[in-house]
């Protein structure tokens, strides 16, 4: 039974998706929406990412530290934090705050909008809701949530200059410049491609989640709930995919 | 125990009059429970029909099949003359952007100022108008619903009346030629129950549209209706004017006007 739901929603998911590549080729493009939902998943996430981003790289500077010094090989710190942080630690840790907070936030939104017949009103008005609501959602987070990653990257490596400089003193300058030469374009590209990924399917899941909750108040609970708990899942699951992949390339 | 009552002098003479809506054997069961078993009814150009009936009784089922929100089973569904059962989605929205539906909860965008929510629906529908002809619609609308003051509102500051009325000027927007009533009144006390059932009977008189009424409101039916048809058991069991069904013969008819 758990096994027949389970194909069922894939199938649901994947005619949800088809649709969605249909619309944006088919009819014109909601832009004001857009940008605005650009500044609501994009803008309003910066406070959370930079925390997080911060700490992400402050505490892996700080636990790494004690294993390297014991190998005279403190010196490695700025490039195996930054190594670590662009490959694999802030693309997914800032994924699935972005799955937490974003994807909850349109499953909930657009689940009190379809059980308090916004939805439907729309549609009736003769104005396509999944043109303007969800189409533009995805975009916005396929788009936003990179330029997040890229963002916490950068304010990790900031944190991991500040862990570094907790027990040792090192010129900013010097810093940086360890970083960026630890750095190649190999490490860059693949991380980034992957983020595309995980804010198509933040957006895909929490639009997917909402416009299916069914009616009754409840469901709207149900429909963040299920939209972070999917779009977590689905995080994990294609970060393995592209590490697989990135390691069959690379070999 | 079905009772057809059919009136002799309607309101408006039901003859040569053109059809607008024309519903022929329409069925819908949701699983195992069919609703509507072969509704038919007719509403012509101007007319205001009143459907009663009791809670499941497959009213609202019946507007939402008419303008697409239900995908009916079987039947055929005129309106303007299109078989709207028969149209992909690019036609079926060319039939809505003429027809106008007021929900139960008036469905009033939460994340949008009343301005907003009056201005997105003409936005899309008339791209040609400037920033200033979609303002200028927008007061006009609020003021036939004498709302003119809750332009800068959310819907959250409203009350259930202004709901409805704000609900009523966003469908009003776009000049509908047939507007549909989901009960507009349920969930109002008696006056401004009355006070919304008195704006529709303006607004039908104002811009001469077409409408069905879905309510339990009888003072609303009485004052609104040209026409009452009453659902029972997914058909319609009894036809004529308010005045005609009060005096009816069948004692469950009348059940509905005591």
């Amino acid at each position: 039974m758990i096994l027949k739901n389970t194909f069922t929603d894939v199938g649901h998911v994947s005619l949800f998706t088809k649709r969605f590549f249909k619309e944006i080729f088919t009819t014109s493009f909601e832009f004001k929406e857009f940008v605005w939902q650009c500044y609501a998943i994009g803008y309003k996430s910066l406070p959370l990412v930079s925390l997080t981003g911060f700490i992400m790289g402050l505490v892996l500077t700080i636990q790494s530290r004690p294993t390297l010094a014991q190998f005279g090989a403190e010196s490695w710190i700025p490039g195996m934090v930054t190594l670590s942080l662009v490959r694999e630690i802030a693309p997914v840790i800032t994924a699935l705050i972005c799955a937490g907070k974003i994807a909850s936030g349109i499953g909930a939104e657009l689940g009190s909008m379809k059980v308090t017949e916004q939805i439907d009103a729309m549609e009736v008005s003769a104005i396509n809701p999944f043109k303007y609501l969800v189409v533009t959602r995805i975009m916005a987070t396929t788009l936003m949530v990179p330029l997040l990653v890229i963002y916490a990257d950068l304010v990790g490596v900031v944190g991991g200059f500040a862990g570094y400089n907790i027990h040792g003193e090192v010129s900013i300058s010097r810093y940086f410049s360890q970083v960026v030469e630890s750095l190649e374009f190999a490490d860059l590209i693949p991380a980034t491609i992957k983020t595309f990924f995980f804010g198509f399917f933040i957006g895909m899941i929490g639009c997917f989640k909402g416009f299916h909750a069914e009616n009754g108040t409840e469901s709207v609970g149900k429909a963040a709930n299920s939209a972070v708990v999917t779009a977590s899942l689905s995080i994990f699951i294609i970060d393995m995919i592209a590490v697989q992949i990135t390691d069959l390339l690379a070999s | 125990m079905e009772t057809e009552i059919k009136d002799t002098k309607p309101k408006k003479e039901a003859s040569n009059a053109e059809k607008v809506i024309d519903i022929n054997n329409l069925y819908k069961a949701f699983g195992d429970n069919e609703i509507l078993k072969g509704v038919s009814l007719q509403v012509n150009k101007g007319e205001s029909l009143v459907v009663l009936g009791k809670s499941g009784s497959g009213k609202s089922v019946t507007i939402k099949c008419l303008v697409g929100l239900i995908k009916a089973d079987q039947g055929e569904l005129k309106v303007f003359g299109t078989d709207i059962t028969q149209l992909d989605g690019k036609q079926l929205n060319e039939v809505r952007a003429r027809m106008g539906f007021l929900f139960q909860t008036a469905a009033l965008y939460d994340s949008m100022s009343v301005r907003e929510n009056l201005a997105f629906t003409l936005r899309h529908h008339a791209k040609e108008l400037s920033a200033e002809e979609v303002e200028q619609k927008v007061v006009e609308a609020l003021q036939s619903v004498g709302l003119e003051e809750a332009i800068d509102k959310m819907p959250s500051e409203l009350s259930g009346g202004m709901r409805k009325r704000i609900g009523l000027a966003r469908t009003l927007i776009i000049n509908p030629e047939i507007m549909l009533y989901d009960e507009p009144t349920t969930g109002l006390d008696t006056i401004t129950s009355r006070e919304i059932s008195e704006l529709i009977l303006d607004l039908q008189k104002k811009f001469k549209t077409t409408s069905i009424i879905i309510t339990h409101d009888m003072p609303c039916a009485k004052l609104t209706a040209d026409r009452i048809v009453i659902l029972r058991d997914g058909v319609i069991a009894a036809e004529g004017t308010y005045e005609a069904l009060e005096k009816s013969d069948d004692e469950w008819v009348r059940s509905f006007f005591i």
